[in-house]
């Protein structure tokens, strides 16, 4: 699968307060919380996002809170892949879980600027910043993790391993 | 045989295994999943969703609306609803509401749901809070969270662990929360990112049930997937007469492995605050001078417990909060608010011109009960001082024991517990 899109670029420990603030989770409607993604790190951010566009961040992207609604939301709001330095746990299981796609690399971050396009090749985790001509491999998704893609979710895959 | 640590000898009993090592893939048993009114709505709608009719098992899948109770809006309202269905509809033995929740992570190990030895996920990031009694106990989102609901079961890396030797006596005001804070301040809201923390050491044998759930509580704070006490005398005065399963006291080989330890002398820690924004942005509370307060909150699954109200009624007594400061108090649960009712502590808080509340969440991930403005600031018991995490985007807060958020109230600035009581 290949990706192409714009970057938003955000700094550390992105928290998931940041992501979509607790006083939004009174619901967990993906097209009402997508409205209030990102709002208390850049307010305007949801009304500028365009469908197929990147978050890229620093290290400890989604830390805090085990919401869901953060990949739900960043998902909703038409972000197509978020890159990171690194991932907090939960946030990195949940987007696994719920089908956000997400890669880690350390030099993106550096090396690209807001604004910059982005070409992803998530099967191989190749990333080409096609602005600077300039190209990066992402760490590699562990089999594990390829697998549950490719069954479809964690949901799908209980339900063909005869749960249901 | 493999020397492991006791979070590896709970993996490998639940999953199936003589022995696991760090970084392997496993499934593992749960003995209780968890969801509040937030993650549960999801997860519900995840299990309906495959075709699921049946929970694996109705004694171990809990669920506790505690973040917006009472319910502070339709919206919340309608959640909660979804949540009281499904249990009545699943037969859920443990499902709380009205007079009988409080805040999931006091909830459960005060009514013996949880016990030493148990692995337990919950979609909440504070489920680490279990380890002070022994258990595996992990933060997980609504979709694990489902799947656990349906199959009993979860998948887990095996973590690696790291060490926290905790030696000598703590120093007067000092409780969990001040070596926890010391932690996350030394090592970063990253330091433990996917290991299990394990602390041990005398000072940390010494401590109380409720400081060592305070400490596991904020293990999630560090990144870590885990926090973890080795369960001992105290474990076992606490969970007796309370354990609703048998249960089982694992412990640490003594050649077990560690990626890293680290040792505190505890005469070196002092009461200690997190600063906005971040619980790694730490000082002493003796560095911290005119720092004006609007707002002070005792409560939360890291604080609301009866040493943290009794340890707060001793510095608020014969006092007042200042002038235009808010004193919330929140008992984690109707049980320790009975108590603190009982042993007096709410004519002390009342006489401080304390708010008490009912237990719940609320203010401290900004859900209501407590919401600060633009340009106010709190000081708060709680786990957390992300960008608006208790309101406006412009607030700010800090984050301490309960011993100097009360004296924060009476001085109305960020104050030493001292400056305050003998």
């Amino acid at each position: 699968m290949k990706l192409k899109g714009r970057v938003w670029k955000f700094g550390a420990d992105m928290d998931t307060d940041k992501i979509i603030p607790a006083r939004y989770l009174n619901t967990s409607d993906p097209a009402e919380l997508a409205k209030h993604c990102m709002e208390d790190e850049d307010p305007s951010f949801a009304a500028k996002v365009r469908p197929g566009d990147i978050i890229l961040a620093d290290k400890n992207f989604g830390c805090g809170s085990s919401r869901e609604h953060a990949p739900i939301a960043i998902k909703a709001a038409g972000v197509a892949c978020v890159i990171a330095k690194s991932f907090a746990r939960i946030f990195y299981r949940n987007s696994f879980n719920m089908g956000l796609t997400i890669l880690e690399s350390d030099e993106v971050y550096g090396a690209t600027d807001e604004g910059d396009v982005l070409e992803i090749d998530v099967s191989t985790g190749a990333i080409v910043n096609l602005t600077k001509g300039r190209s990066f491999t992402a760490r590699p998704v562990p089999p594990f993790m390829q697998e549950l893609i490719k069954a479809g979710g964690l949901m799908e895959s209980i339900r063909k391993r005869g749960f249901v | 045989m493999r020397q492991m640590t006791i979070t590896e000898k709970i993996l490998a009993k639940h999953a199936g295994l003589r022995e696991v090592a760090p970084g392997e893939l496993i499934n593992a048993r749960v003995d209780i999943a968890l969801g509040n009114d937030i993650t549960a709505p999801i997860a519900i709608s995840e299990f309906r969703n495959i075709g699921a009719k049946k929970v694996f098992n109705r004694n171990k899948v809990v669920l506790v609306p505690d973040h917006f109770t009472p319910n502070k809006d339709i919206k919340s309202a309608a959640q909660v609803k979804l949540l009281r269905e499904f249990a009545k509809e699943q037969k859920l033995k443990h499902y709380f509401e009205g007079g009988d929740v409080g805040v999931e992570h006091a909830l459960l190990p005060e009514k013996g749901i949880v016990v030493p030895g148990d692995v337990v996920i919950g979609a909440d990031s504070h489920t680490c809070t279990y380890g002070a009694l022994g258990a595996f106990s992990t933060g997980v989102g609504s979709t694990d969270l489902a799947a656990a609901m349906v199959t009993g079961e979860a998948w887990f890396k095996v973590p690696e662990s790291m060490k926290f030797v905790f030696s000598g006596k703590l120093n007067k005001w000092v409780s969990g929360k001040d070596l926890i804070l010391r932690v996350i301040g030394d090592i970063g809201v990253d330091g433990a990112l996917y290991r299990a923390m394990e602390f041990t050491g005398r000072a940390v044998e010494r401590l109380s049930m409720d400081s060592r759930m305070a400490m596991c509580n904020m293990a999630i704070e560090a990144g870590a997937k885990s926090g973890i006490i080795a369960p001992d005398a105290v474990t076992k005065e606490y969970v007796n007469g309370r354990a609703e399963r048998p249960y089982k006291f694992y412990s640490s080989d003594p050649g077990a492995s560690y990626v890293e330890v680290r040792e505190y002398d505890c005469s070196g820690i002092e009461p200690t605050v997190a600063c906005p924004h971040l619980p790694e942005n730490t000082r002493k509370v003796s560095e911290l001078r005119n720092i004006t307060i609007d707002q002070v909150i005792i409560g939360s699954c890291t604080n609301g417990r009866l040493e943290d109200l009794k340890v707060a009624a001793r510095v608020l007594k014969g006092k007042k909060a200042a002038k235009y400061v808010r004193l919330i108090i929140i008992p984690a649960t109707p049980f320790i608010y009975n108590e603190a009712m009982r042993l007096g502590y709410f004519d002390i808080f009342l006489k401080a011109g304390a708010v008490i509340s009912p237990p719940t969440c609320g203010p401290c991930l900004g859900g209501h009960m407590g919401i600060l403005a633009a340009g106010e600031r709190a000081l708060a018991t709680t786990n957390r001082n992300f960008v608006g995490r208790m309101g406006d985007p412009k607030s700010e807060v800090y984050l301490a024991n309960p011993a100097v958020a009360a004296a924060t109230a009476v001085k109305g600035r960020i104050a030493h517990p001292d400056e305050v009581s003998k």
